[in-house]
């Protein structure tokens, strides 16, 4: 009984607002009314948990509303491909899934499990999204990924207080980065916090210097491997990263330290209750853990600018996203393909928007739906990038390379970390990885 | 009524009784193998099946399509990380099952002796009821280097401090300045000669202004005097910033209790140390070319600890966790051996005259030699194959310094490597290794069957 009531609400609410509505909106509206989806089912698959899981939630229920299809969840942990895999081998695939790294949609679409995506939703995506986004759900020159969350990784977080305590002002070129860090070193405070022990934070540092450094283009090439990592623009890279790791007291317990120091404790030595440095690099989701874990206000207690560009460079954007694929072995196409348009409207990306954590590549998405400023601050700067915008390099890479622990990229930039003092020899230990591991 | 027929054929019942004893031999044979059937069936699933495969898929490439002959095998032995894991294995096997067994033999001996013995046994083998998941994630912060939070570095530290006073000033430094140089083994010197007369300003930074005594006050110029070396040493920062470097500006503070030296060729011909205006000075000093240090016991850091989870370290550290884990396991196998050996021999012993030294290494230590061969020889095939210590305790960036080979395994074919074949080629290196002591193994069992 309850449930009917619950149902005529929600179909008598969407009348009204399809009423109210009007103006152009008016036919799509009045289709979604008509529920067209309404007794199919839709499996959605990623790798969210927690706060993540219940937010995507909200979405999903806001397009059962609108289309009446009866929307599940399963959450796949961190290795969406072999979850994936053994899904579809299974005869349980599920209709999408949200892709975490540009690497496996190429894997996936490779394998062919992907079914390309609909007229509509590429001329969607056509016009709500860079053409950036659009090229990293592209494989062999079919759509078939729409980035929906997305990720901004050039972001310095730092200590107000830290920064004024030291008279130091925010920095706008990487140069004045280090003599800001040179500062707050000097008041008493290390510079950076750097999360050496966890590879990955020392792969971004690298990639926004090199992105700013070297451009676009050579990035590209970097990261599909048609460039070798011994080219002179990765030593100079590495050379100016390893400008910073040499000064070992600009960084919290020295490079020694930094090599014991994961991301969530290089987060808490800049923002907890004893502050051990003023800043602490790494993308967006650090407001998360400022605000979660360390009670702290951010826009407050904790700002962030935009990683700053390196000498004769522009400021880099690096970014990272999840994309939804439709899987040929879902049983629900019609089902996923709407699921799929629906995720490229702005008004999607605004239900996540709204419940906070989330940024959107959509361009046509109204920044004030997000919660904070903070968040519309970063939001903007990635979607003003606008095609400069390049995907991280490590999750571009073969997962032997760009993605395990103690291996291959983390493994050698952490080294490279312990003793900054050859970056040429670096550059060469790199590409021997880079050879094994795109090879097989 | 076979038998009925076979005696009615000619032939004789010799012949008769001979194929009956065949028939039923083949019977029993029969019977055998019913019975053993299943367990032949799940063995041959579970451990046969698997090891065929292994040695199959270890000689193609990493999709599994491609027939790669040994090329797994030449990459194995080419690739530093598996030689590291090789090494380390080695390791481990020379030292860890040996150890236990002389630990569980030592332990097993002395609690013989000990009032409370069975508590103190229950402790030692409690370990044993933890999960080395749990135990991994124990030791990891056991180990941590903060000793905030790592149980022996704070032990360490702790004694270290208790011995050794901490330096006033740990991490100043000089602001890259003209007037101070950082000499060899730490420290400060000035770049330039001093001369009775001069007043230095030695300013340093890098201190939190918190971190100050609080004696501390507003750093004053020290006033110039003939026949004195005097100066003023000073933390060369402005809250909120703005100080010119190296000039004492308002709300700069000097650094009392500072020792400072003066120095003639190499010489030290003057201590002082400073007020809590930051001044010092030297007076009467001859005429001459000076240099004014502020040796490095001001700035020493504090100990930090041994860093346990380092590269050099680390194999010797998680091996200290299997220890705490496994000498329960070796110290109650060994005690029940202990338990049953013949107490006549130990008193006729005791009786001839023996130490209690001699009778531990002539009497009891060979009597117990069966025991403390199962348990080395169970631990020798165990140690081989860990795996969980390793990867919980080793952090990151010093996985592959305390590489294992079962680890390596894993990390080659589900850890990112993603290459089976290589992964199963390790494996079968592994069987190899492990197949010797199983021959030891079930060579002793015969042996102590007869």
């Amino acid at each position: 009984m309850k449930r009917i009531v619950a149902a005529t609400a929600v179909v008598l609410g969407l009348t009204m607002t399809a009423t109210a509505c009007g103006g152009g909106q008016d036919k799509t509206a009045a289709q979604d009314g008509k529920q067209e989806l309404k007794g199919q089912s839709l499996t959605v698959a990623a790798v969210w948990t927690g706060v993540e899981q219940q937010n995507f939630k909200k979405v999903l229920d806001a397009f059962s509303a609108k289309t009446g299809a009866k929307t599940s969840f399963i959450s796949t942990g961190d290795n969406v491909s072999t979850v994936v895999g053994s899904k579809i081998e299974g005869g349980n695939a599920p209709d999408v899934v949200m892709v975490p790294q540009v690497g496996v949609v190429q894997q996936f679409a490779r394998k062919g499990w992907l079914r390309p995506l609909s007229p509509a939703a590429r001329t969607a995506a056509a016009a709500n999204f860079a053409k950036v986004w659009q090229d990293y759900g592209t494989v062999d020159s079919a759509f078939y990924g729409l980035y929906f969350k997305a990720s901004n990784k050039s972001t310095v977080w730092y200590s107000p207080k830290a920064l004024a305590d030291a008279g130091a002002t925010v920095p706008k070129s990487y140069e004045e980065m280090i003599t800001t860090a040179s500062a707050v070193t000097d008041s008493g405070l290390p510079g950076f916090s750097v999360a050496g022990e966890a590879g990955w934070p020392l792969t971004d540092w690298f990639e926004n210097i090199y992105l700013s450094q070297a451009g676009p283009q050579n990035y590209d090439k970097l990261a599909q491997h048609k460039m070798p990592w011994t080219d002179p623009t990765v030593v100079k890279a590495l050379s100016t990263l390893g400008a910073l790791f040499a000064k070992d007291q600009l960084i919290s317990g020295g490079r020694k330290g930094a090599l014991e120091t994961d991301f969530p404790e290089s987060v808490e030595q800049v923002f907890g209750k004893q502050p051990k440095a003023g800043m602490v690099y790494e993308g967006d989701f650090v407001s998360g853990l400022i605000s979660g874990d360390l009670h702290k206000n951010v826009g407050e207690d904790a700002k962030f600018f935009p990683f700053p560009a390196v000498t004769g460079g522009t400021a880099p954007v690096v970014g990272g996203g999840d994309a939804a694929v439709a899987l040929k072995a879902g049983k629900n196409q019609e089902a996923a393909m709407k699921f799929i348009e629906y995720l490229a409207t702005p008004e999607a990306a605004a239900v996540w928007a709204k419940a906070g954590g989330f940024l959107s590549p959509n361009q046509k998405l109204d920044i004030a739906n997000y919660t904070d400023d903070t968040t519309r601050q970063t939001a903007k700067s990635l979607v003003d990038a606008g095609e400069t915008v390049r995907f991280d390099m490590s999750d571009q890479a073969p997962a032997a390379f760009g993605g395990t622990q103690g291996s291959g990229e983390w493994k050698i930039l952490q080294d490279f970390l312990r003793d900054p003092s050859s970056p040429k020899n670096t550059a060469q230990v790199l590409e021997t990885a880079a050879l094994k591991a795109y090879k097989g | 009524m076979s038998v009925m027929n076979h005696r009615s054929r000619p032939g004789g019942a010799a012949r008769g009784a001979r194929t009956a004893r065949q028939r039923s031999v083949r019977r029993r044979k029969i019977n055998a193998v019913v019975f053993a059937l299943p367990a032949l069936l799940l063995l041959g699933a579970l451990v046969g099946y698997p090891i065929v495969f292994a040695v199959v898929r270890s000689l193609f490439d990493a999709s599994g399509e491609h027939f790669a002959g040994l090329d797994n095998y030449t990459e194995m032995f080419g690739d530093p990380a598996t030689l590291k894991a090789i090494r380390n294995t080695a390791i481990w096997i020379a030292v860890a099952p040996a150890l236990l067994t002389g630990l569980g033999l030592m332990l097993a001996v002395l609690t013989e002796k000990i009032r409370w013995a069975t508590a103190f046994k229950v402790l030692i083998f409690m370990p044993m009821a933890i999960s080395f998941l749990a135990a991994g994630i124990t030791f990891r912060l056991v180990y941590e280097q903060d000793p905030q939070r790592g149980v022996l570095n704070a032990v360490a530290v702790g004694a270290h401090d208790a011995f050794t006073d901490a330096s006033p000033y740990p991490g100043a430094r000089t602001r890259g300045s003209q007037v101070l140089e950082a000499q060899k083994g730490g420290g400060y010197r000035t770049a330039r000669p001093v001369r009775p007369g001069d007043s230095l300003t030695l300013g340093l930074v890098g201190l939190k202004p918190t971190a100050l005594p609080a004696t501390a006050a507003q750093a004053k110029t020290a006033s110039a005097a003939a026949g004195a070396v005097t100066g003023t040493v000073f933390l060369d920062f402005v809250p909120g910033g703005g100080g010119r470097p190296d000039a004492v500006d308002a709300r700069e503070r000097g650094l009392p209790q500072m020792t400072v030296e003066l120095v003639r060729d190499q010489q030290v011909v003057g201590h002082a140390a400073t007020g809590p205006d930051g001044t010092f000075r030297f007076d009467a000093v001859p005429d001459g070319s000076y240099t004014v240090r502020l040796p490095a016991a001001n700035f020493a850091e504090p100990y930090g600890g041994v860093s346990w989870l380092g590269p050099a370290l680390i194999t010797p550290a998680i091996i200290g966790a299997y220890l705490w884990i496994w000498t329960g396991f070796a110290m109650v196998l060994i005690g029940a051996g202990l338990s049953s050996l013949p107490r006549e021999v130990l008193e006729a012993a005791r009786i001839d005259g023996a130490g209690e030294w001699q009778i531990f290494r002539r009497i009891t230590v060979p009597l117990l030699g069966p025991v403390m061969t199962v348990v080395f020889v169970t631990l020798l095939i165990n140690v081989m194959k860990v795996f969980d210590l390793v990867y919980i305790i080793a952090p990151g960036p010093v996985q592959q310094d305390a590489n294992v080979l079962a680890l390596q395994m894993w990390l080659v074919s589900f850890g990112g490597g993603n290459n089976q074949g290589l992964g199963s080629a390790i494996g079968v290196v592994l069987l190899l290794l492990v197949v010797p002591v199983m021959v030891l193994n079930i060579r002793r069992f015969r042996r102590s069957q007869t």
